[in-house]
């Protein structure tokens, strides 16, 4: 009894949690199956949402600026990434792993701006003294300053959003870039701008959800995106098969990939509930996304020896 | 319209694999022109066309299109003058869109991109039409996804998708040859219709000298990167495979064997 209460009591934490690296998802989801990258960049600019978030904030700036420029430092990161991959012909996930190890120095200075050696790992903020958006303080409050109402409004109007750009001309240019460059280019898309673009809007939502991460444990961590990537593409595919049969339209699988996060974060509250150390997180997060990843490749290899059954059999039914 | 000006080529320039694909290769096509290239592999057929294209740069030499010089601007740019049609009919449209989304980024070839909507009411209409013309009932799968169609139907829809904004320049690049017989007569037979309801000056690579005689109003046969055969008008009419086999053999020497398997 006292595991089921205790898990209950954890359940509001999970799911913002979940909401939040949701917003992350969604950026994995751009890259990642729109684009066809695998864009590693976001382990490094999903800390640094979130160490310009709280320096700024720290600083005077009002929290909704210090969100914005956040948003708009991932920009900047996905365009590193995205120069180094089409102008400088580095392959995607080489380029998004360079970018993602400059970050680390960068969001070292970033959270070290103003001290005495310019350069610090840990970056701590109170929604005591600072006017956050969302904190983990509020997560039980029956009231509009909870963050779940906070995330689900943000949803209600980042969804529509991403799903009314990628219906514009400039959106399908992209969709197309990733279904196939080279019927893209022949239709006169121009396919390294379309790179440039998704992997800058991707990172841009990553380091929002930095941001908002940072605001809601109340600190910047210089490790808060390790891994990152892997929690991202876990929402994305958890979403995708528990969703994929009943979510066809665009914006639910956005949506799919929102709740894939908060299910993963319901899953993880759940084992580290039943003693699961957080020391092994990563190692599970690992196994079961990896297990995930080759479900359908082994489906594909079942799929095909299945037919090759039948043939067999068939020839042998002829003869 | 197009004309191409000692157009040269190399592949792996400097090591023992370069490969002269295209030696100081000159063209003019005149507006309307029809034109069926033959060759052996290797002569050049597709380089030339994709030289065209600008899907690389080449070494030396100059493409105009209508007078104007395309040979520094990138595949993408090219593409607003360019209607292309390849070999494999999984490369010219976008598989995981729907037929209507594939459509629409074809109508707005050489177009800016911006925050219009990709595809609007209007256009459906369009497409309908259009798709009943291919007589292949695709007209009623606007939202079906392109991945689900076969070769020859994908095919079809990017020959509609290469006409749909009319270009100036027509390139098929061997655009039946991975199709079985009855589809590539199917597929084969819509293209002479575009071209002649359209005029759209067209390049068309064959594998098949009797689909080279019988199509457009003018043949070329490349050889070595060269263009070692150029027939229109009345003597591309008279001409017989037996001729165009004479040249053929006359031109590459040794491939003789090599076109016998061809022709069956």
């Amino acid at each position: 009894m006292g595991f089921i209460t205790s898990l209950f009591n954890a359940m509001p934490g999970a799911v913002a949690q979940g909401l939040i690296w949701g917003i992350m998802a969604i950026g994995v989801y751009i890259t990642y199956r729109i684009l066809d990258l695998a864009d590693l960049t976001v382990d490094g600019s999903l800390c640094t949402g979130g160490a310009v978030c709280v320096i700024l904030t720290l600083n005077g700036v009002p929290v909704g600026v210090a969100i914005v420029c956040a948003f708009i430092a991932g920009l900047l990161a996905g365009l590193v990434t995205g120069l180094l991959h089409t102008v400088c012909g580095i392959p995607a996930i080489l380029a998004g792993i360079l970018t993602q190890l400059a970050l680390y120095s960068v969001n070292l200075h970033i959270m070290g701006f103003g001290t005495a050696n310019g350069s610090k790992a840990n970056l701590p903020i109170s929604v005591d003294k600072y006017d956050l958006l969302l904190s983990s303080r509020f997560v039980r409050d029956l009231s509009l300053r909870n963050p779940l109402v906070i995330l689900v409004l943000l949803f209600i109007v980042l969804i529509p959003v991403t799903y009314c750009f990628f219906g514009t001309e400039l959106g399908c240019a992209l969709r197309a870039t990733g279904a196939n460059g080279n019927m893209a280019r022949a239709q006169g898309i121009n396919t390294n701008f379309s790179k440039v673009l998704g992997l800058m809007l991707s990172n841009a939502l990553v380091a929002l959800s930095g941001a908002l991460l940072s605001q809601y444990q109340g600190f910047s961590d210089i490790n808060m995106g390790r891994g990152a990537i892997v929690i991202g593409l876990a929402a994305v595919i958890i979403g995708e098969v528990i969703f994929s049969k009943v979510f066809r339209n665009f914006a639910l699988k956005l949506l799919s990939a929102v709740l894939g996060a908060v299910i993963y974060y319901i899953v993880i509250q759940f084992v580290l509930k039943l003693g699961l150390s957080t020391d092994d997180l990563k190692l599970l997060t690992a196994v079961v996304v990896a297990l995930f990843l080759a479900i359908p490749h082994f489906k594909g290899k079942l799929g095909s020896g299945k037919m090759k059954k039948a043939a067999g059999k068939e020839t042998g039914a002829n003869a | 319209m197009l004309e191409l000006r000692n157009v040269t080529k190399i592949f792996n320039p400097g090591t023992i694999n370069a490969k002269v694909a295209l030696d100081d290769l000159s063209l003019t096509l005149n507006d309307g022109d029809f034109v069926t290239v033959i060759g052996g592999n290797g002569a050049g057929k597709s380089t030339m066309l994709n030289a065209i294209a600008g899907v690389f740069r080449i070494d030396s030499g100059s493409i105009l299109i209508d007078g104007e010089d395309i040979t520094g601007l990138p595949e993408y740019r090219r593409a607003a003058f360019l209607g292309r049609v390849f070999q494999d009919p999984m490369m010219g449209t976008a598989p995981t869109m729907e037929l209507e989304e594939n459509l629409a980024l074809a109508l707005r070839r050489g177009k800016h991109r911006g925050f219009g909507w990709g595809i609007s009411r209007k256009e459906r209409e369009l497409y309908r039409e259009e798709l009943k013309k291919l007589e292949l009932g695709l007209e009623t799968r606007l939202h079906s996804k392109v991945g689900l169609l076969s070769g020859g139907q994908r095919q079809a829809v990017t020959l509609l998708m290469a006409s749909l904004k009319k270009p100036k320049l027509l390139l098929l690049d061997e655009h039946t040859a991975a199709l079985d017989p009855k589809t590539a007569a199917k597929v084969l037979e819509l293209s002479d219709k575009i071209v002649n309801e359209t005029h759209i000056t067209t390049l068309m690579i064959t594998h098949n000298m009797r689909d080279a005689i019988a199509h457009g109003n003018r043949l070329i046969m490349m050889n070595a990167g060269h263009i070692v055969l150029d027939i229109s008008g009345e003597e591309k009419k008279s001409l017989t495979i037996s001729d165009l086999l004479e040249k053929f053999n006359a031109s590459s020497g040794n491939a003789e064997a090599d076109d016998k398997l061809v022709l069956g």
